[in-house]
């Protein structure tokens, strides 16, 4: 299993908590999927004196890893912030680092994502970067001290799947050492698994499992898409070819 | 049978718990810290809407069936319920949302352009489909809150008195003193006037980020709801919340530009980890908690439930939890 600033990852695939009809939903599908690593949302729930405790003591009673999020946060300023507060409340360093260039289809804002990455850095925090597939942007983000890249496949939300498999497939070839998870826009099961075939370590999904009828049976389905997918990655896979191959031989069958 | 009976708090529980009691010849007694519906109670600021089969889009199946009792106990309570529907819509670019709730919303019946326009004209230019669901009513929670009272009063129910009896506790979000497990989902709604705009009936926007509902309260009057946030703060409506809620109503409709803002309201539900309620017995007191975002859906049937217990000795079909045992 890939590793993440020196711990070793249980499941490749990993949850966010929001938008589930309720927390007992929220857990039921945690233990459904073996989600090994959640992400939580500090910003709005915060609230004056910790209002957001109850949600919180809930999600760390999940029995996983918790990766604090700066979602929401439009600033360098907002998103450090809202980093420490995260590492009081959760006692990490872990920190998702989001920050929103842009309301309407939340995009990060690179410049903003660099710099924030970088201050975090040398503050000692472990930074997960929420960024676009961009190739130079990714290269900033390691140089600043992120160990792991965490590219969009589709805008947040939207359930697209992988918008741009040349970035992503170029960035790992680029990073092979880094470890990569796509994280946003997957809405099915298929999108992770086409993730995790083109050499990813993990996938992180939020609203495809929180909106879904059922969402402890579709974060199941993701579990084995996501292990589908690995497994297929590690089996060297076939290269596609134009001209059919047969696999027995045709030559000299009798022609009828 | 009946007995002496003590209903600790005076919001939509207590209230509905009173009104139950009382009228099958029970002597009741309602401790509330102001002793009358006001805006220390969550339900003086929910949106009053009776609509058990949009809430099934997300909510337990068990809520829609409960619920769909309640228009009609509300008005055999002297509330006056509207039975005028919901009407349910989406900006152009999240008609998908639309399908997704029609497909998990099965009694909602689609509407054309023109149908919308018989439903709701000031909406007919905007939407080209809506979806409509007809069994739905609604009512005015403040309105129908200080009637009960009223009548309550009337019928016998103390209002100053020492607890006496079975307590049965109704005080939402302040019993976490026992209820550990209990939470406070933190919403925040707007009331404005706007006369430029008329609507006979809820309307939903659905939105993945600020989804809205609109309920007419009459006069030109709206109540804008509602955040859902995980917090359990009673306080603070923030400038986001307000701002998106604002913005989901222009969106909606421009002519909600021009209205005029009468007030901001805030306060947290009561919640248990299923969001589903609880009737609860520990020790001597029965608790009657974790209505949610569902005060005025689901109140009738706990009532009901509550009253079958402690009445009768018949144990509730749904949500009864003893914990006596433990």
């Amino acid at each position: 299993m890939p590793t993440f600033y020196g711990t070793e990852i249980t499941s490749r695939l990993m949850l966010g908590t929001a938008q589930y009809p309720s927390p007992a939903t929220l857990a039921d599908t945690f233990r459904r999927s073996g989600a090994g690593i959640a992400t939580v949302s500090v910003r709005r729930e915060a609230g004056g004196d910790q209002a957001g405790q109850d949600f919180w003591t809930l999600i760390r009673d999940l029995g996983v890893a918790v990766l604090p999020n700066t979602a929401s946060c439009y600033s360098v300023r907002e998103a450090v912030t809202t980093a420490h507060m995260a590492r009081e409340l959760f006692d990490t360093n872990w920190i998702k680092l989001e920050v929103i260039g842009h309301a309407d289809t939340l995009q990060p804002d690179p410049f903003g994502l660099v710099e924030a990455a970088a201050q975090l850095a040398e503050d000692g925090f472990e930074v997960f970067p929420y960024c676009t597939e961009d190739l130079v942007l990714c290269e900033r983000l390691v140089e600043v001290g992120c160990k792991v890249l965490m590219p969009w496949g589709a805008p947040i939300g939207t359930g697209l799947g992988l918008n741009n498999i040349y970035g992503l497939r170029s960035l790992r070839a680029h990073f092979p050492d880094i470890p990569l998870v796509v994280d946003a826009g997957l809405g099915l099961p298929s999108h992770a698994s086409r993730a995790m075939e083109l050499g990813y370590d993990a996938v992180l999904l939020n609203t495809a499992v929180a909106k879904a009828g059922d969402p402890a049976a579709m974060a199941h389905a993701f579990a084995l898409a996501v292990e589908a997918g690995a497994l297929a990655a590690g089996a060297d896979p076939m290269d596609p070819r134009d001209m059919a191959a047969p696999s027995t031989p045709v030559f000299g069958k009798a022609m009828l | 049978m009946s007995g002496a009976f003590t209903i600790l708090g005076g919001g939509v529980c207590g209230l509905a718990m009173a009104a139950e009691l009382s009228s099958r010849a029970a002597q009741v007694t309602v401790i509330d810290p102001k002793g009358a519906p006001g805006d220390h109670a969550c339900s003086w600021w929910a949106g009053g809407m009776l609509a058990p089969d949009c809430e099934g889009v997300s909510a337990e199946p068990e809520i829609v069936r409960q619920g769909r009792k309640a228009a009609k106990w509300w008005e055999h309570q002297g509330g006056a319920v509207h039975h005028e529907g919901t009407l349910v819509v989406a900006l152009h670019r999240d008609q998908s949302d639309l399908a997704t709730f029609a497909r998990r919303a099965p009694t909602a019946t689609p509407l054309s352009r023109t149908q919308i326009a018989d439903h709701e004209p000031h909406l007919a230019d905007r939407y080209s489909k809506a979806l409509f669901l007809a069994d739905e009513g609604h009512l005015d929670p403040r309105a129908t809150l200080t009637t009960l009272h009223a009548r309550l009063r009337d019928r016998g129910v103390r209002f100053d008195a020492d607890i006496e009896g079975q307590v049965i506790d109704c005080r939402g979000l302040a019993a976490r003193d026992t209820l550990t497990d209990l939470r406070g989902v933190k919403g925040e709604m707007l009331v404005v006037r706007c006369p430029d705009v008329t609507l006979s009936r809820p309307v939903r926007l659905l939105h993945p980020r600020f989804p809205l509902y609109i309920v007419p309260r009459g006069d030109g009057v709206f109540m804008l709801g509602a955040t859902q946030i995980e917090a359990g703060e009673r306080g603070r409506a923030t400038l986001r919340s307000v701002m998106e809620l604002m913005n989901a109503a222009y969106a909606l409709h421009p002519a909600f530009g021009e209205a005029e803002l009468l007030e901001i309201g805030v306060d947290a539900r009561p919640a248990f980890p299923d969001n589903q309620p609880r009737i609860r017995r520990i020790g001597d007191t029965i608790y009657v908690n974790g209505l949610f975002r569902h005060g005025f859906l689901l109140a009738p049937a706990l009532a009901q439930m509550t009253a079958d217990l402690v009445l009768d000795g018949e144990i509730p079909e749904v949500w009864y939890e003893d914990h006596r045992q433990r």
